[in-house]
């Protein structure tokens, strides 16, 4: 049966149905999760490690090339998987024009947040 | 032309609240709070990075809070938060491949992740104090 001719000309016109995009955001959020499992459960352990360390032990288990860009990858998938986590949580519960605002300072506090850390682990990698 | 539909208020599902809660959808809203209190936890994340950046003072500042009653109990909300968040996530994605569907199944892989996720939460603490002395 062809799909068009199920819709009147005037839910055609208003781009009724599906919003086509859902398959990609379903991916991205599985995605993401897989890359931060190992990610996440590295670093609680290294915490658990570092858990009597001073500051300059910390400082030198984080100027380690591997923990540094493990911490840069932990970060950035961090806070991309929260933005869409966070994205859903937006569009179920709130239903008016504050949802677009909702979401664009959601986007941008995720961003800051991203770029804060990783800016604050390449300082103490790069620093001497 | 026909006249665009008035807006009005249609009778809605029945509310949530008049569910029995159970473990299906007790672990279902779980995860989703475990996700949003992440994110809150992933403000202090950066907070404690940044300070890390800033400078030993800033630091230390952190490792007072971290280390008072109200930072210890923050702490281990956080580890319980992740490590529910983490099993219930390798739960959904063990549905996402199509295992797992049959209900005595579901109530299993359920209570897997309840006392997996408290499990976890509590050997890392003890490791965690057995490392600080």
């Amino acid at each position: 049966m062809n799909k068009e001719g199920m819709r009147s000309p005037l839910s055609c016109a208003q781009g009724l149905g599906s919003a086509k995009t859902g398959v990609e955001q379903w991916w991205r959020e599985r995605v993401s999760a897989i890359a931060l499992l190992p990610l996440t459960v590295w670093f609680a352990a290294s915490l658990i490690v570092h858990t009597g360390s001073d500051y300059p032990t910390f400082l030198a288990w984080l100027r380690t090339p591997i923990t540094s860009l493990l911490m840069v990858l932990l970060l950035a998938g961090l806070f991309y998987h929260m933005a869409l986590g966070l994205q859903v949580v937006i569009e179920d519960y709130i239903h008016s024009t504050l949802k677009t605002f909702a979401l664009l300072g959601m986007r941008f506090g995720c961003g800051v947040l991203a770029v804060a850390g990783i800016l604050s682990t390449l300082r103490i990698a790069l620093s001497r | 032309m026909t006249n665009p539909t008035p807006k009005r208020l249609r009778p809605l599902s029945p509310n949530i609240q008049i569910y029995r809660p159970q473990l299906t959808s007790v672990l279902s809203i779980a995860n989703r709070i475990s996700g949003i209190v992440l994110s809150l936890y992933a403000v202090l994340l950066v907070a404690w990075l940044v300070a890390a950046a800033a400078g030993a003072q800033a630091y230390s500042t952190i490792q007072v809070i971290i280390h008072s009653w109200p930072g210890q109990i923050l702490l281990f909300g956080c580890t319980f938060s992740f490590f529910l968040h983490l099993c219930g996530s390798i739960r959904h994605l063990i549905w996402d491949a199509y295992y797992g569907f049959e209900l005595r199944t579901i109530y299993a892989s359920g209570w897997t992740v309840v006392f997996l996720s408290t499990a976890l939460t509590a050997i890392a603490w003890i490791i965690s104090l057995f490392l600080a002395g």
